[in-house]
């Protein structure tokens, strides 16, 4: 297998992962073709086609119905689709969710979570007790900080004895865990490529069986008049490809899960007391969200980048703003210990020496921050 | 006849649908596709700063290919996603409980539908006819250029017909008014020029596939003085100065800032070229079969568009006849659902004459003797049809 070579280790795949090669192949050969997959003729038959398999592709990695799949240009998008209803009338969203579910509902009621990073069932029942009118629960499969895994079966099970629709953005846990839409029994699911190293600019939103959208994007009436626009067919040919290597290869998260434990071990064998946060609780196995005391989240990510090493403080696009990560204060974390926070996520093309690499760079910024700070207390 | 022996079938003549990408394009984006993986708005870290330089490069280049400032850029997902921010956000932005909307009958259908979304909102929409060659009466539109009126929406030039619209003279009475105008210029950006300020163009749609770019990729236009604002349609991360949230996809940014460079390089030459192919192409139709009826005006029109119908045949018949010219009835989005044309029909043809339409769009790749063989399969179908 091709490598993904760098001088500089990146550890940031939750922003975004790199193209694997064999999406690369699969997608250089759809940019030969030319045709609309909506024109009638055989060229544009053709495109249609190749839309068509992707989308069989991608459905199935979901356990969706290919006729209830719906393209969108990324994972944003697909949530704004799942989530802009005029008839609903209550939004509950738990604390941790990505930017682009909290801004689509403003209004929202937030589900709280526990100090581990997991949405409070207990609370959530509470909640839709309460709400009258047509609900809306929105939570995420796996959360892009912390990796947390979120209990969206019992979540379905609560939501759908009050009858509310149930819409989990699973953008970071597609192709880390296995996922079935029909036993998480979810009613909207969000999907995108290029976290799992499929191409940018090609998302998907997977409805169940009778659930509708109402189309944000209006206009030639292209995927069932659910979104119009004509179809990225590169993207969709790329997205399916990705799908297809994730469902092949099964040992690829067990070997990324083993890197990021080994990863998670060398800093706890030296510094015993260090915090990972959400560790207790069931995770993907290629996130890692480290605290590093006396250090504020800014200062270690640019002394990462010098060293090398390409990481982030929380979700890459409020990575501009500093005003410390909504996850972790949801999960009770202190504001301090919050602001000290960094994320590592690692996938298919990461080895054992960027661990290395990222575990002496911690560690050198810990003993520099550590003796600094006993010498300032002495 | 020896050199038609040689041509590559099936013959692409469908370039208004899509156009193939050019290997330049695609030569330029391989490297962010695959060997640069960075999120373009991961500031932290060399990969998202090198993906955030070639997006600005992109961005760049699309703003000079119409004469804009680069902070007037917001790339979209494509021309229909572009639409529906400018005509949606604008009107969205002003929170008037009634704005009048000005548009045209002819309209592509992205724009048409998001007319009449903010129609069910109790917003006012005006559809203005064209007339029998497509070209918009400009008093006509002067008409409706009063203190309600928000926004006015006129495409430059036209995915069926290929007419071309007179955008500055319609620019400048919007701008007389303080009417916010809006164009959809997917179809002319790279292939007429194109100047935002020199127009008075307040918004503008832009899309890849459409210029040898790649699909997946557009731009909007939004004039920044005076300041035009428009509310975002799609909310979450805040990315492009938040009108348009969503991770940047880096390499087809790039492929849209390479296309309309391109585009904007070549159009003299190109269009010269495809204009002359074009025009053989129409010459070579009417001299050899009767009753040939030509859509859309002639002197203002796309190079490379031609819209004709066949007195007495059915466009599909024609099509289905012909499987090795991928040419097309009516526009790609609508062509699925076989109706008569309705910018046929809005050109005052009947149902017949509307369904009769055949679009031939040429482009980059087309050449002397694709048309020549157009040209006879054509005249050899029309008339076994008809008799």
């Amino acid at each position: 297998m091709d490598k993904f070579v760098s001088s500089t280790r990146y550890l940031d795949y939750n922003a975004s992962a790199p193209l694997r090669p064999l999406v690369k192949s699969a997608m250089i050969e759809a940019m030969a073709l030319t045709g609309n997959p909506s024109s009638v003729h055989k060229v544009g038959r053709d495109a249609q086609k190749y839309l068509e398999d992707a989308r069989r592709s991608v459905s199935s990695s979901v356990g969706a119905e290919p006729s209830q799949l719906i393209f969108t240009s990324g994972g944003t998008e697909a949530n704004n689709l799942a989530l802009s209803r005029t008839s609903v009338r209550n939004y509950l969203i738990s604390g941790i969710e990505h930017d682009s579910v909290l801004a689509t509902a403003p209004t929202s009621t937030p589900i709280p979570v526990s100090h581990e990073g997991v949405i409070d069932t207990n609370i959530l029942e509470e909640l839709l007790s309460k709400k009258r009118g047509p609900t809306v629960v929105s939570a995420m499969l796996a959360n892009n900080e912390t990796g947390v895994i979120q209990p969206i079966g019992e979540i379905s099970k609560i939501s759908h004895a009050y009858n509310a629709l149930v819409h989990c953005d699973a953008v970071q846990a597609f192709g880390k865990i296995p996922i079935d839409m029909k036993s998480l029994d979810v009613d909207l699911m969000t999907l995108s490529a290029h976290k799992i190293g499929g191409p940018k600019g090609i998302g998907a939103l997977a409805l169940g069986p009778n659930i509708e959208v109402e189309a944000q994007l209006l206009g030639g009436g292209q995927e069932e008049k659910r979104r119009a626009g004509t179809e990225n067919i590169v993207g969709a040919v790329g997205f399916a490809e990705t799908c297809s290597i994730v469902r092949k290869d099964t040992d690829e998260m067990d070997r990324v899960t083993s890197l990021r434990d080994q990863f998670e071990n060398s800093l706890k064998a030296k510094v015993s007391k260090v915090e990972i946060f959400g560790s207790q609780s069931p995770r993907i196995g290629n996130t890692s969200c480290v605290r590093l005391p006396g250090k504020t989240s800014d200062m270690q990510v640019i002394a990462f980048d010098l060293a090398g090493v390409a990481v982030s403080a929380g979700s890459a696009c409020s990575s501009g703003k500093v005003s410390g990560s909504h996850v972790l204060k949801a999960m009770g974390v202190h504001t301090t210990a919050a602001n000290e926070s960094v994320r590592f996520s690692i996938g298919w093309g990461t080895t054992k020496k960027d661990i290395e690499v990222a575990v002496k760079t911690w560690l050198n910024l810990y003993q520099q921050t550590y003796k600094k700070t006993r010498r300032n207390a002495a | 006849m020896a050199e038609i022996k040689r041509l590559k079938l099936p013959i692409y003549l469908d370039y208004q649908s899509t156009t193939p990408t050019d290997p330049r394009v695609i030569k330029g984006m391989l490297p962010y596709f695959f060997d640069k993986p960075g999120n373009p708005h991961s500031q932290t870290h060399v990969f998202g700063v090198e993906a955030q330089d070639a997006v600005d490069e992109a961005r760049k280049q699309v703003a000079t290919a119409i004469g804009a400032d680069t902070r007037e850029i917001i790339f979209t997902s494509g021309a229909t996603e572009s639409n529906n921010l400018a005509i949606k956000g604008a009107i969205g932005f002003l929170k008037k409980p009634q704005s009048r909307i000005v548009t045209v009958s002819t309209e592509h259908k992205c724009v048409i539908e998001a007319c009449r979304y903010l129609e069910s909102l109790g917003h006012q929409v005006i559809f203005l006819p064209v007339n029998t060659s497509g070209l918009l009466d400009l008093q006509k539109l002067a008409d409706h250029l009063t203190d309600d009126t928000s926004l006015v929406s006129v495409m430059t030039a036209h995915n069926e017909i290929g007419v071309v619209q007179q955008i500055s003279k319609i620019g400048a009475l919007c701008r007389e008014n303080g009417v916010l105008f809006h164009t959809d210029a997917a179809q002319g950006v790279g292939k007429i020029p194109i100047d935002v300020n020199r127009m008075n163009i307040d918004l503008m749609s832009i899309s890849g596939h459409k210029i040898y770019g790649p699909m997946g990729i557009g731009a909007l236009y939004v004039r920044r003085r005076p300041r035009v604002r428009v509310a975002a349609q799609i909310d979450g991360g805040g990315q492009e100065r938040g009108l348009r949230s969503g991770t940047l996809p880096t390499p087809l940014c790039v492929g849209l800032g390479l296309a309309c460079q391109i585009a904007v390089n070549e159009m003299q030459e190109e269009s010269e070229r495809i204009k002359s192919l074009r025009d053989r192409l129409r010459d070579g139709i009417v001299t050899a079969v009767p009753d040939v009826i030509l859509h859309g005006d002639f002197d203002n029109r796309l190079p490379g568009n031609l819209n004709l119908s066949f007195a007495g045949l059915d466009g599909q018949k024609i099509m289905s006849a012909i499987p090795d010219i991928a040419i097309s009835s009516g526009s790609a989005c609508t062509s699925n659902s076989i109706e008569p044309s309705y910018v046929i029909r809005a050109l005052g043809f009947s149902n017949e004459i509307a369904s009769g339409s055949i679009r031939f769009g040429l482009g980059r790749y087309t050449t002397k003797p694709e048309i020549d063989y157009t040209v006879q399969k054509i005249t050899d179908t029309v008339s076994a049809l008809r008799n």
